[in-house]
């Protein structure tokens, strides 16, 4: 293969991308307009190092990670290094040996994480990543918290007809412990769980030997989704399982109602079989979905004890999303066409410095002409011109 | 917003045939017969359902990005496709043939690596890597029968039907990789988004299976 011939050396690689002004303009109004939000709700943003020993950046999150994270070696001591790929287990490195506090800690970030295959869809490869965690605080409410942050990224970025999907991971966790399942075997039925194939979870189970109770809650459990209703069918279902299961049905039940109470028209949807982020979620995961997309738009989830490796187990929620395909997907996205700039005229006397240097002073966007350049003030997007009238430079419009 | 529009993606052939009874049971009829019509978006008797008809190798892919809702494909595809982003709830058991390791009459050893010509290369590998034998793949898009006769390669690996084709090219099949069934996939999204429609139809279509095979027996 050629590299770097003529015709391919402005080629970028895939799922890498570059913003032009156009599109920099909107991202950043809307990066502002996030960041200021989270800031409202008591957020303090963290902008976690883009490189970490490996090690640090793999912890508690284990294999979910270690595939999609590009890596290289620190010359200095030898040990691998790695781009980060998704900034959660940076904000609960932080959280567990930096801030080192016992009260809850809220933390948001909002920045370009790198991964070695494409996500989803866009197939992007250097997706930006705008998230809230929430440490310290193990109860119903602090999940209900991060929903409402996601759904006001949602609302702030102009993403409309937006679904909820919630989900339980203890559930299917108790069962295989309840199962007696080893690890081979857990990961196995957890592919199958995911695909919803009855037909393979029949045959992993045959395999397994697993029968009784066990074997109609594990069967049925993929068939448990759809509204709130399904958690009523849930609790006959799973009538015989062990107490973490009920207790994750009790939990779902409460948020479900504080969600009815709070946002009486988003349709939230139930999926007991739904174990994104299985590795290291502990509790509650839930996803955004809007129509025409076939792919899930935010996630987040409850994923306690995270901290510990670091030092300090803690309670913790979070959300993540990336805002380019929040981008891709508003419907109200801020104007970038906006033509509202000064065009002053090429020159060098004193009295055209200080009313250039004025107007910018109070917030206008001056383009100073350079001398012998071509085009009209509307290439350069300006609606307005500074002229000389009699002693002094006045700005009028440009008809 | 149409929470009530399904997009049915489906192959021609084999599993377009076998799938129209079922979706018949359904309550759904194609207008168009996509082997005489041009057109790759079919009606139904139904205004809300249309049917796509692609490649069926093409369907997990469809299917996964959401360009339909929910589609037919074979587990010889599936698998081959690795089924990330999808749901296949239901075995339709149509089109049923199986996943075969396939050589020359006598099976004549080989002393080197073994070459296994194939369209299957993701199964292909899988299924040597567990028996921790280390294979050389080669790709092909079609003819497999063709290789071993002409020395590009040592056994195939194939779906077989009846056999004849391998037979009558001097072929046995030698072991079974996996039984194949078409299955019911849906998209992720569709599944959570379009719940009421979506699992309406999966129920339709899991009651059609039953009721064909209760005439069978």
């Amino acid at each position: 293969m050629n590299t770097g011939t003529q015709q391919n050396r402005w080629v970028l690689p895939d799922g890498i991308e570059e913003l032009l002004p156009d599109q920099s303009v909107i991202l950043e109004t809307l990066r502002r307009a996030l960041l200021d939000s989270y800031s409202r709700w008591g957020y303090e943003q963290i902008m976690p190092p883009f490189l970490e020993f490996l090690e640090s950046l793999l912890t508690g999150t284990g294999h979910d990670l270690d595939l999609s994270t590009f890596r290289v070696t620190d010359p200095v001591t030898g040990r691998q290094m790695g781009l980060r790929s998704d900034m959660t287990p940076q904000a609960a490195r932080i959280d567990a040996h930096i801030m080192k506090s016992d009260l809850p800690v809220r933390l948001c970030y909002l920045g370009t994480v790198l991964r070695t295959t494409p996500q989803g869809f866009s197939g992007s490869r250097a997706p930006i990543q705008a998230g809230c965690e929430l440490f310290g605080h193990a109860g119903m409410e602090s999940v209900l918290e991060v929903i409402e942050l996601m759904m006001e990224t949602l609302r702030i970025t102009g993403v409309r007809d937006v679904y909820l999907d919630l989900g339980h991971v203890m559930i299917f966790r108790s069962l295989v412990a309840q199962a007696g399942l080893d690890a081979d075997a857990e990961m196995g039925l957890f592919d199958a769980m995911q695909r919803k194939a009855n037909p393979e979870i029949g045959e992993l189970l045959d395999e397994q030997q697993i029968g009784g109770a066990v074997r109609d809650m594990l069967t049925i459990l993929p068939e448990l989704n759809g509204n709130a209703d399904i958690l009523e069918k849930a609790r006959t279902a799973l009538s015989e399982a062990p107490d973490p299961v009920q207790a994750a049905l009790t939990e779902l039940s409460q948020l479900v109602n504080l969600l009815q109470r709070d946002y009486p028209d988003l349709p939230v949807h139930i999926d007991l079989a739904e174990l994104r982020g299985y590795q290291y979620h502990s509790g509650i995961v839930f996803a955004a979905f809007t129509t025409g997309y076939g792919e899930e738009i935010a996630r987040g989830g409850r994923y306690d004890g995270i901290g510990e490796v670091f030092g300090r187990s803690r309670p913790a929620t979070g959300f993540s999303a990336d805002l380019s395909t929040l981008m891709d997907l508003s419907a109200s996205l801020p104007d970038a066409t906006d033509m509202n700039s000064i065009m002053a005229p090429a020159g060098d006397d004193a009295d055209l410095r200080t009313a250039i240097k004025n107007l910018r002073a109070e917030g206008e966007r001056v383009v100073h002409a350079l001398p012998g350049q071509s085009g009209v003030p509307k290439d350069f997007g300006c609606n307005r011109e500074l002229v000389k009238q009699g002693s002094d430079w006045t700005v009028r419009d440009i008809i | 917003m149409s929470d009530d529009t399904l997009t049915i993606a489906l192959s021609k052939g084999r599993i377009y045939k076998e799938t129209v009874p079922l979706l018949a049971q359904a309550g759904i009829e194609p207008v168009d017969d996509p082997e005489t019509s041009r057109k790759l978006i079919l009606d139904t008797n139904l205004p809300n359902v249309k049917l796509v008809i692609i490649r069926a190798s093409d369907v997990p892919t469809y299917v996964q990005y959401g360009a339909a809702d929910v589609g037919v494909a074979g587990k010889d595809v599936l698998m081959e496709h690795g089924g990330a982003g999808l749901y296949e709830p239901l075995d339709l058991r149509i089109a049923k043939c199986k996943l075969m390791v396939a050589g020359p009459q006598g099976n004549p050893p080989t002393s080197r690596r073994m070459r296994i010509a194939t369209k299957f290369v993701n199964s292909t590998r899988r299924y040597y890597a567990a028996q921790g034998k280390q294979v050389e793949i080669i790709k092909l898009y079609g003819s497999m029968e063709l290789a071993p006769l002409v020395g590009l390669s040592d056994r195939i690996v194939d779906v077989v039907d009846t056999g004849n084709t391998l037979k009558a090219n001097g072929l046995m099949p030698l072991e079974e990789i996996a039984k194949i069934s078409s299955r019911l996939v849906v998209n992720k999204a569709s599944m959570k988004v379009k719940h009421a429609t979506i699992s309406q139809f999966i129920k339709h279509m899991s009651k059609a299976v039953d009721a064909l095979h209760a005439e069978a027996s």
